[in-house]
Order: C-alpha cells, then structure tokens, then sequence
C-alpha cells in the first residue's frame, strides 16, 4: 500500500488510458482499506484509483506506477465465497524511491488486491498484463520524464524539516559522489604506488652495487628520470632537492622574514618556531614541515644569512650564520660567570628563549669545556667550569 | 672510627664535584682532583679499607652540607683508576670492596725494611703484629697498618728475596733477611 502515491489524474506525456472500472476496492496486502468504491483506470503507465467522480473533475487521486507492478494474478474465489466480486492480486517491488506523498508510509505486504465489486470481462488482467510488458514508460524521452520530475521533487522538498534533511542528504551524496568519481584514478595509483616505490627501491639499489659498472651520466639520467615521475629517490633525494628553484628561493624568504627575529632572540631559533612563524607569516600557501627543512638545509650553501644546524642531541635551529659553537659557549660561559650557576629554565628566562634551546647552549658551553654539570635530584645545573679555571 | 679534621679542598663544596663530568678534559681534572682527595682522606684518617656500599656514610662521599653524594658507580670507576696507578686494589669481584693504599705497596715495603735496616733486625723473626702494633714501630708511617696490606706489602719485600713470611694459624711472622 504504500506504493500509492497521491497524484494529479491528468496523464502524463505519452500515457493513454486503457480501460477504466468503478467501485473498485484497494486492499493492502490481505487488508481491506478505506478506499473502496472507487474509479480505477488502468493506463499504459500508472493505475489511478480515485473516489466517484473526482478523476473527471481533475481532483488528486492515488496513483500507482506500473513499473513497480512484477506480476499479477486473478485470485479464485473461495468456495465459500458469497460475493460477486473477482480479486486482482499485484506482487509489486520494493519502492524505489522514498516518497512521503502517499497514503500509507510503510506496508508489510509486498502486495495489493484490487477488488472489482461488478466483477470484470477477463480482458481486465490481459490489458494489465499487456500494459506492464510493455513498458511504455521506459520509452518515454528522458527529459520528459526528468523535467517534471525534478519540478515536482523540488516543491515536494521544500515541506518541513524532513525535507530540509532530505536535500541536505541529497547535496551530500552528490558530492560523495563526484568526489569519488574525481579520486577513481587516484585510488589506482594508490594501490599502484607500493609496488612503483619498491620498483624504484631495487633499481636504486642496484645501481649503488654497481656504481662502478654503470657510468656516471647513466645513472644521474636514470635518478633524473624517476625524480621526473615524482618519486622520492632516497639516493639522490639531498643533492636533487638542494638544487630545486623551489627551496632556493623559499629559503631567502624564510631569511628574509625570520632574520631580524632571529637576532633579537640571541641568534637562535629552534625550527619548531621557525615553522610556525613562517606559516603565520604567509598566512595562506601553508609550507609542509619537510619542505621548511629542505629549505633550510640549502642556506648554508646559499651563503644566506642564517643556517641550519643541528645539535647532537638531534634538536634543530636556525642560527645566523656568523654565530658558531665558539661564540654561543663563550657568551654562555660569561652568564654562569655572573649568576654563578645555571638550570636551563633560568638561562631560558634570561634570555628569552626556548628551554631546549638554552640547554642546548648550556650543554654546547660544556662541550667546549666552559661549564660543567651538577647532576643531582634537584634537577640539572651547570656552573662555570672551575675544574679547569682554578 | 675517630673522625680527623681534614680541610677540604674547594671543590669537595662545588656541587659539580659530585657528578661525573661527560667533558673529557674536565672529567679528568676531576678525577684528578678525586683521587688525591680520597688519597688524603684515607692518610689523614687511617682508612685502609672502603666499601662502597657504605660509602655515603663516609663524609668523603657525602657532603651533606651541599647535600650531595658521589654515586657508587663513581666512587668505583675513580678507585679503579687509583688502582692503575697502585693506590688502590678491588678485593671482590663486584668491587665493593677496596683497599686504598695512599702509599703503594712498593712504597709500604720499602718504609718496613727501611725500618728493619735502621733497627738492625735483619736475619731476625717479627710477628706481623710487633711490625704493625708494637711499641717500637710508634711514630712510623706504617704504624697500624691493616693486616691485609702489611701482608701484601711484605709479599713484594718476600719477592725481592728480602724477608720470608711465615704464616701459620696461630702466630703470623717475617723473617727479614
């Protein structure tokens, strides 16, 4: 029953009416409904059922699509049957569509009876029969059927919160959808990419045992041309990239934009904070982590203003290229000859910097044997070294 | 045990002096610097034998005035290297136990005959304790020497042929020559 949806009676493009019937009931499934008694047309698309009188006014009656129809059959009538009337039963489809313009939302039965009260000529199941197999709807211009459907859908849509819901949803799968139909290629080379990067890994392998039987330009053409496909070859990745225009010219920007911070600070910036500075500098076009290092990795040969360096506990910095180990071990040595002794937090709030990279300074003062350390539960501190003053 | 002022040298107040210093050059100052402090410690305080595992009740280990202490796997590796140099000698496997020699056994040994010489007991028979214990020894530098390292000092003089130990159950001995 719930099928049914309710409908204007006028036919559709294409659609003609095959025969019409009066007081006809509906069941739903094996339960007599309310709607009895009425006027059923059968046409080449849709069975109407509409109260006396109301489809010939053009009032809204129920309709119900044929293609929806799988099979039918005439019901015999019982022995014990009093009635005149013949059954028609229809084993209809799942709806294809959810449609709350209907009689009924939901329906255990998968079938309907039309009851004929004045009974019917035989010509009534073949005419049905003729009329599904047929299937004139699907012949029907596509346009013509899309065009007043979407009309109609859209009205339909506009009703309440569920169809708010409901075109919320429908927006959302179509951009599911198109963005699966946008990804399918790259979904293949995805499961591609594994056995391309493997592929690349042998090769290159390969080529490093024998670095002697290959000459020098076969090779570099060769690195070159799986740099051309986009893979990171892991020979060739430093000197490749060092040379990239990219990283020449993000590293004088990066220089550009931190080197008057980086003086301010004691000549030191740890690349955490060189990563959020930049990117907040440049507020859109965010720069990736790697491609911040790969940049600074490069300044040095660039003879730019600031380096990269990398202390050996493994912690990173932009440091101005004049400052060098000596020079942070010595200031560092002249700040515990004040305070006379140091945690790397106190240096850390004296200086205005990191506490990494105060320890790294401090640990960088003791490698060049101007402090050492007092390793106790009180924490780590560093005193000017005495050891080797007194 | 009694305990002898010492006056401590400056560093034994340096709170770095407790920590073993990664920086090569200072670490061995401070070694340096350790050595000769448990050395003088020991002299001063005649202190033949440390255990580790009760180092920090020694003062020498635990400065409690700074309120710090010398970790044991320090006070083992600085005795290990007094021991190169004869200062010192592990007496068990784990060593825990040391004995710290401020003189080395060649300088003990040679204090002893030097004695035996001066008194004119050579050829003569002297129980380890008159040699460690006994009146005439007073004032000499080896005067209450552990056993052990009288032992071990004499077993040098024994392999330069110059005394013979006569070791019994009863009544320990040396015959100088």
């Amino acid at each position: 029953m719930n099928r049914w949806k309710y409908a204007s009676p006028l036919l559709l493009d294409n659609e003609a009416t095959a025969i019409c019937k009066k007081n006809v009931r509906i069941y739903d499934g094996d339960q007599k409904t309310s709607f009895e008694g009425g006027e059923l047309i059968i046409t080449t698309h849709r069975l109407l059922w509409g109260r006396p009188g109301a489809i010939s006014k053009g009032q809204t009656c129920l309709a119900l699509n044929l293609s929806l129809v799988v099979y039918i059959e005439e019901e015999s009538p019982s022995a014990f049957s009093f009635s005149r009337s013949r059954k028609i039963i229809l084993y209809l489809s799942e709806p294809t569509d959810f449609d709350p313009n209907g009689p009924q939302q939901t329906s255990i039965y998968n079938f309907i009876k039309l009851s004929f009260r004045e009974g019917f000529n035989s010509d009534v199941t073949a005419i049905l029969n003729d009329c599904i197999q047929r299937k004139q709807w699907e012949t029907q211009v596509n346009a013509a059927v899309a065009a007043p459907k979407v009309t109609q859908s859209h009205i339909k849509l506009r009703t309440g919160i569920v169809g708010i819901e409901r075109s919320l949803q429908e927006k959302q799968k179509a951009a599911d959808e198109s963005i699966s139909v946008a990804f399918q290629d790259l979904s293949k080379l995805m499961t591609m990419a594994k056995e391309m990067v493997q592929l690349s890994n042998t090769i290159s392998t390969k080529i490093k045992e024998k670095q002697g039987d290959i000459t020098e330009d076969e090779t570099v053409r060769f690195k070159s041309y799986l740099l051309s496909l986009g893979i990171d070859d892991p020979v060739t990745r430093n000197s490749y990239k060092s040379e990239n225009q990219f990283y020449r010219s993000l590293a004088k920007q990066i220089c550009d934009i931190l080197q008057s911070h980086i003086e301010e600070m004691g000549g030191m910036m740890a690349l955490t904070d060189v990563f959020c500075r930049v990117n907040r500098a440049r507020g859109l076009e965010l720069l990736s982590p790697e491609d911040i290092l790969s940049a600074c990795q490069i300044m040095e040969s660039m003879n730019l203003p600031l380096k990269l360096y990398q202390f050996n506990s493994g912690v990173m910095v932009l440091q101005l290229a004049t400052l060098d180990d000596e020079s942070v071990a010595e200031a560092t040595a002249i700040l515990l000859d004040d305070k006379g002794s140091l945690s790397s937090e106190e240096l850390a709030q004296t200086l205005g910097i990191s506490i990494t990279l105060a320890k790294e300074r401090l640990l960088t003062a003791e490698k060049y044997g101007k402090s050492c350390r007092d390793d106790s539960i009180e924490g780590l501190r560093f005193y000017p070294n005495w050891f080797l003053t007194h | 045990m009694s305990e002898v002022e010492i006056e401590w040298p400056w560093q034994y107040s340096f709170p770095p002096f407790f920590t073993l210093q990664p920086h090569p050059e200072t670490r061995s100052k401070q070694v340096s610097a350790w050595k000769s402090l448990i050395l003088e410690y020991c002299q001063k305080n005649r202190l033949f034998i440390i255990d580790v595992r009760e180092a920090h009740q020694l003062p020498l280990f635990h400065n409690s005035s700074i309120n710090r202490k010398l970790d044991p796997s320090v006070i083992i590796s600085i005795l290990s290297e007094l021991s190169k140099t004869g200062n010192a000698a592990a007496l068990d496997k784990p060593r825990h136990r040391w004995e710290v020699y401020w003189h080395t056994l060649e300088e003990w040994a040679s204090m002893i005959y030097e004695y035996v010489c001066d008194s004119g007991m050579q050829n003569s028979v002297l129980t380890l304790f008159e040699l460690a214990q006994g009146d005439d020894v007073q004032g000499r530098d080896f005067a209450g020497i552990h056993t052990d390292v009288l032992i071990k000092a004499l077993r040098v003089l024994e392999s330069e042929r110059k005394c013979e130990l006569i070791l019994s159950d009863e009544d320990q001995g040396v015959k100088f020559f």
